[in-house]
C-alpha cells in the first residue's frame, strides 16, 4: 500500500498556514447535514465533539465509562508544554519543535510536530477563557515549571491534577453541546466495530453494557480517540477499563498500526507489591530533582536501608552520568532501574530501587520539601504504608504511554478514509519517545484545533450514499459483534479473564518491556498464539450477555491484547535498532546507550492486517528531517 | 488476614437485591480495598457465583468511578480516600463490614454496588460551564487573576463527581457537588457573564433530577474524597438567592458582578 503522508512541503513555518487555506470547507449551512461518530471522551475525544458540535455538526460521542469526565485524562499529573515564552527564557515555537523531534529520537514527522509547537499556544488561550485554574503568580499572570529536563520553563500546571482540571474543561465544553442538543451523548457503551461501506467508514457497532443490546450508528466519518494500549501488559499505570479494542477493530478493517512497539516506561512508579496488584501508581518524575537513586552495592543486601551506610551504597545514575546525574530521561533512567535489579541488588521484593530524600530534608530542611511534595509523599504513605520523611522510598519503571498507534496522515486521517485516529489513539507525533507534558498537548491540539479543519475537507469532498442500517455489511458487522459475546459466553473453561491478561502481561514486560531482544521476542511470539488458543478453550465468563457483565467487556478486551501483543513483538523483532523506548540490547553503543540505525530505519512502520491467519504486511513510510539533523543522544 | 463481608447484591434495577456475606481468608494488608474484592471476586468465578460488580477505572482516586459505602461510611473510614485508595491496613482480623451501594433516589441501581450517576452529566449540561467556543479566546495572559481566587477555584475545581456527597446527606442532596462547580466558575473572572445564570439553571436541574435539599448538615464534607469545604454550597445559595431577586421576566440582571 501506498502510505500518502499528505504532508506538505516548503517552509515548516508556513506549512500548516497554507494546507489549511488548501482544505475544503464545508457550508455553514451544510454541516448540519454531516453526522459525526466520535469515540472516546477523554482529552482528545471530548474536544473534538465538542468543537465539531461548536461548527454546527450533528455529533454522537460514546464512552465505555458511566460519565465522559471520567476518561484517563484524568490521571495525568505534571503539566502540558506550550511555546508562550512567558518566562522570557529563550522559548519559541522552533525550540519546542526541535525538543520534540529529538526526544522522539528521530522517529516523527517533521510537518507534524511543528504544527503541534504552533497549536500549543492557541491551546493555552483556549483552556485558560474555560475556566481551567492554571496555577498563578503573585501577580494574577500563569505560572510555569520546567520539566523532564527541559532547559526552559515551559510547562503549564494546576497542582498536580493538570489532566483532571484540562479533561473537566473539554468535558464542560461538551456537556453544554449535550445540553444545546448537538452532541448526543452515549455512556457505558463500547464500540466493537466498524462498519466500512463503499471502503469508507461509516459506523460502528457498539455494546450498551447496561443491557447488552448491540446496535449499530451509522454516520459521515468516524472518529476514533480511544487512547493507548498500555494495558496490554496488564500492570500499568494506565485505568483498568483502557483498552486498544477501537483501534484494534480499525485495524482489522483496514486501517494501519503504526509503530506498535514504542512503548514509554516511567521510571519512578510505586513498585509491584503482590501477585493481587491491579495496576500500578505513578509518581510525578519532579520527585527525581531532589530525590537520590540508589542500591546496596551488594547483592542480596537485606539490611533496612538506614543500616547500609554510605560506602556500601551505589548512586548508579550519579555514577554513569555525572552531569545529567538522576535527572537524566525517562528511558535511561528506567533501563538502569531494571539492569541493578537484574543484578540481584534490587530493594524490596527485589524489584525496587530507593529514592531517598534524606540528604534533600539535611539540606533544605523537611519544610520546604514538604511544601515541594507533600501531596506526592502523602500519596505514597496512603498506597505503601511507610513515611517517605523518614525511609527512602522504593520506586521501579512502569509502562505509562504508547506513542505507537493508527497510522494517520497529516490529516489524522487513516488509510479508511473518513476513519480518523487523534490523541494516544494515533502513532503522529512523539516519535519513539514523548517528552513530560505534551500528552496532554497532543490531545487538545488534535482535537480543539487540527481536526476540526482537516474532517471538513474529506466531508467537502466526499460523495456519501445515503445508507440505513439494513445494509448488508452494517448486518454482518452485528452478527459478528453478537456471534463473538456468545462465544466468549459459552466457552467451557476454568481459568479467570484476569489469569489470561496476568499472563499476557508478564510475558510482555518481560520479553518486550523496557529492554528487548531477538531470543526473547522469538519466545513472546511463539507463546502469545498458545496462550490465545488456550483463552478461547479454557476461559471462563459467568453471566448473561443482556445485562451489566464486567467479566465479559474484560474477556472481549482481553482478547484482542492477546492478538495485539503479538504484532507488538513482531514490529519491536523487525526493528533491529535501538531507538527512544524501544531499546533492543543487541543494538547499544559501548556505554550501554540506545544506538539507531537511521541508514535503514529512519520510517514509520505501518501494518496491514492481512487475514487472520496471514502475517501483516509491513508498510514503510520513509521519514525525512529537513531542520533537525539526526544525532546521538547523550547524557554523560 | 480474615474478614467477614456482608455484600449487597442486586442482579439488576428490576429485581430485588439482599445482602450476602462472604468469608474472605485471603486479605492481604498491602492490598488496596477494591484489590480485596479483585481477589475475593476471582475465589467466587472459581466457585461458580457471579462476581460483585463495581464501579473502578483509574484506581488512583481522580476519575471518581469508584466509591460505595462501608460500615455505613462512604468511601470508608480514612479522611480524604477513595476506596481505590483505601488500603487494607486500616482494617483488621476478624473485621466485619457491611458494603452497600450509594443510595439516592437520583442514583438508580444498575447492579450490585453500581448506581447510574448519569444526573451529575445533566446539572453540568444546564450550566456548569463557561461558553466559549474553540478559537475565540483571547491571550491567556490577557487578564490577571489574583492567586487566592485562582487558588480558591483550583480547590473547587478538584471535584471528581464521585456521588459520596450525595450518599452520605440524610436528604440526598447534591449541594456540595453543584456548589463545587458554581464555585469554580464563579470565582473567575472568565466565569462572571453566565455567572447568576448558571446558579438558576443548574439549581433547577438538581431539582429535576430528585436530589434532596441541603440542610447544612455537613455529611459531605466529611466524606468528601478531596475534601471540599461547605463554604462552596453557601457561594452557590448567595448566587442563587441573588440571581432569583434580580431575575425579571426569563432574563436576569447581572447588576453588581
Amino acid at each position: 500500500m501506498e502510505l500518502k503522508s499528505k504532508s506538505p512541503s516548503g517552509p515548516i513555518e508556513s506549512r500548516w498556514d497554507r494546507h489549511r487555506f488548501e482544505l475544503k470547507l464545508v457550508n455553514p449551512a451544510n454541516k448540519r447535514k454531516y453526522n459525526i461518530l466520535v469515540v472516546g471522551s477523554g482529552l482528545a475525544g471530548a474536544s473534538a465533539a465538542a468543537s465539531l458540535a461548536e461548527l454546527g455538526y450533528n455529533v454522537k460521542c460514546f464512552c465505555f465509562q458511566d460519565s465522559p469526565r471520567r476518561a484517563h485524562s484524568i490521571a495525568a499529573q505534571g503539566g502540558i508544554n506550550a511555546a508562550k515564552n512567558y518566562q522570557n527564557d529563550g522559548d519559541s515555537i522552533y525550540r519546542l519543535f526541535y525538543d520534540t523531534v529529538k526526544g522522539g529520537d528521530f522517529r516523527a514527522r517533521e510537518s507534524n510536530v511543528y504544527r503541534l509547537a504552533q497549536i500549543s499556544v492557541n491551546i493555552i488561550d483556549q483552556c485558560v477563557a474555560q475556566g481551567v485554574p492554571f496555577a498563578r503568580e503573585y501577580g494574577g499572570l500563569l505560572a510555569n515549571r520546567s520539566f523532564g529536563g527541559a532547559q526552559v520553563s515551559r510547562t503549564f500546571y494546576a497542582r498536580g491534577q493538570t489532566g483532571q482540571q484540562l479533561l473537566i474543561g473539554a468535558y464542560q465544553a461538551l456537556e453544554r453541546q449535550v445540553g444545546l442538543g448537538q452532541v448526543e451523548m452515549f455512556p457505558r457503551t463500547e464500540m466493537l466495530d466498524l462498519v466500512v461501506i463503499d471502503g469508507k467508514a461509516r459506523g460502528i457497532v457498539t455494546r450498551n453494557l447496561i443491557d447488552g443490546r448491540v446496535e449499530t450508528h451509522l454516520g459521515d466519518a468516524v472518529v476514533l480517540g480511544t487512547g493507548g494500549y498500555g494495558n496490554v501488559f496488564y500492570l500499568s499505570t494506565n485505568a483498568k477499563g483502557s483498552n486498544c479494542t477501537a483501534i484494534w477493530r480499525a485495524y482489522k478493517r483496514g486501517a494501519l498500526m503504526g509503530n506498535p512497539c514504542y512503548t514509554q516506561i516511567h521510571p519512578t512508579c510505586i513498585p509491584v507489591s503482590g501477585d493481587y496488584q491491579s495496576k500500578l501508581t505513578l509518581m510525578s518524575e519532579s520527585l527525581r530533582n531532589d530525590g537520590r537513586i540508589w542500591v546496596p552495592k551488594k547483592t542480596g543486601d537485606t539490611r533496612p536501608p538506614n543500616q547500609i551506610p554510605e560506602t556500601e551504597r551505589d548512586y548508579y545514575l550519579e555514577r554513569k552520568y555525572p552531569s545529567f546525574g538522576n535527572l537524566v530521561p525517562r528511558d535511561v533512567a528506567s533501563r538502569n532501574a531494571k539492569q541493578v535489579c537484574d543484578e540481584g541488588r534490587g530493594v524490596g521484593t527485589g524489584l525496587g530501587v530507593y529514592l531517598d530524600f534524606a540528604d534533600a530534608i539535611k539540606r533544605l530542611g523537611k519544610q520546604v520539601i514538604r511544601e515541594r511534595y507533600a501531596n506526592l509523599f502523602d500519596m505514597y504513605d496512603r498506597i505503601t504504608g511507610e513515611n517517605p520523611y523518614e525511609v527512602p522510598m522504593r520506586i521501579y519503571p512502569a509502562i505509562h504511554y504508547t506513542m505507537g498507534g493508527l497510522w494517520v496522515d497529516y490529516n489524522l486521517m487513516t488509510t479508511v478514509p473518513g476513519l480518523y485516529a487523534i490523541g494516544e489513539a494515533n502513532f503522529s507525533d512523539h516519535g519513539a519517545n514523548r517528552l513530560g507534558a505534551s500528552a496532554l498537548m497532543q490531545g487538545l491540539a488534535d482535537g480543539y484545533f487540527v481536526l476540526p479543519y482537516t474532517i471538513g475537507d474529506y466531508l467537502a469532498q466526499t460523495k456519501l450514499e445515503r445508507i440505513d442500517s439494513s445494509h448488508a455489511k452494517v448486518r454482518e458487522a452485528e452478527a459478528g459483534v453478537m456471534e463473538r459475546t456468545k462465544h466468549l459466553l459459552n466457552i467451557p473453561g476454568k481459568r479467570t479473564v484476569t489469569s489470561f491478561h496476568r499472563e499476557l502481561g508478564k510475558l510482555l514486560w518481560d520479553e518486550c518491556g523496557m529492554a528487548r531482544n531477538d531470543t526473547g521476542l522469538r519466545k513472546a511470539l511463539k507463546r502469545i498464539p498458545e496462550l490465545r488458543e488456550e483463552f478461547w478453550k479454557n476461559l471462563n465468563v459467568l453471566g448473561g450477555g443482556e445485562e451489566l457483565n464486567q467479566s465479559l467487556e474484560n474477556a472481549g478486551r482481553v482478547a484482542d491484547f492477546l492478538e495485539f501483543g503479538e504484532l507488538m513483538c513482531l514490529d519491536a523483532l523487525h526493528r533491529s535498532e535501538s531507538c527512544g523506548g524501544h531499546f533492543r540490547e543487541e543494538f547499544q553503543t559501548p556505554d550501554g546507550e540506545a544506538k539507531r540505525d537511521d541508514s535503514t530505519y529512519s520510517y514509520v512502520a505501518a501494518w496491514e492486517y492481512a487475514g487472520s491467519q496471514q502475517s501483516p504486511i509491513l508498510n514503510k513510510e520513509p521519514l525525512e528531517f529537513e531542520y533537525v539533523h539526526p544525532a546521538q543522544r547523550s547524557y554523560k | 488476614m480474615k474478614l467477614i463481608l456482608h455484600v449487597w447484591r442486586q442482579k439488576s434495577a428490576a429485581q430485588p437485591g439482599k445482602m450476602i456475606r462472604y468469608e474472605h481468608s485471603r486479605v492481604n494488608a498491602h492490598m488496596s480495598f477494591l484489590e480485596m474484592l479483585d481477589v475475593l471476586n476471582e475465589d467466587l468465578i472459581a466457585e461458580g457465583e457471579e462476581p460483585i460488580a463495581f464501579d473502578h477505572d483509574c484506581r488512583e482516586g481522580i476519575c471518581g468511578s469508584c466509591g460505595f459505602m462501608i460500615n455505613g461510611v462512604a468511601h470508608g473510614p480514612e479522611p480524604g480516600t477513595t476506596v481505590c485508595q483505601l488500603h487494607m491496613r486500616h482494617f483488621k482480623d476478624g473485621d466485619e463490614l457491611t458494603i452497600v451501594p450509594w443510595r439516592a433516589k437520583a442514583f438508580p441501581i444498575v447492579k450490585d454496588l453500581v448506581v447510574d450517576r448519569s444526573a451529575f452529566d445533566r446539572i453540568i449540561a444546564a450550566g456548569g460551564f463557561i461558553s466559549v467556543s474553540t478559537g475565540s479566546a483571547p491571550d491567556g495572559n490577557t487578564i490577571s487573576i489574583p492567586k487566592k481566587s485562582v487558588d480558591l477555584a483550583m480547590d473547587a475545581a478538584a471535584c471528581i463527581g464521585c456521588g459520596a456527597c450525595v450518599a452520605a446527606c440524610p436528604n440526598a442532596a447534591a449541594a456540595l457537588f453543584t456548589g463545587a462547580k458554581i464555585s469554580h466558575l464563579g470565582l473567575l473572572p472568565q466565569g462572571q457573564p453566565e455567572r447568576y445564570e448558571r446558579s438558576l439553571n443548574m439549581v433547577a436541574q438538581v431539582k429535576n433530577e430528585g436530589f434532596g435539599s441541603c440542610t447544612n448538615i455537613g455529611e459531605c464534607e466529611a466524606v468528601c474524597p478531596k475534601e471540599i469545604k461547605l463554604e462552596v454550597i453557601a457561594r452557590m445559595n448567595r448566587d442563587y438567592i441573588k440571581a432569583s431577586w434580580t431575575q425579571r421576566g426569563d432574563t436576569f440582571r447581572n447588576e453588581g458582578v
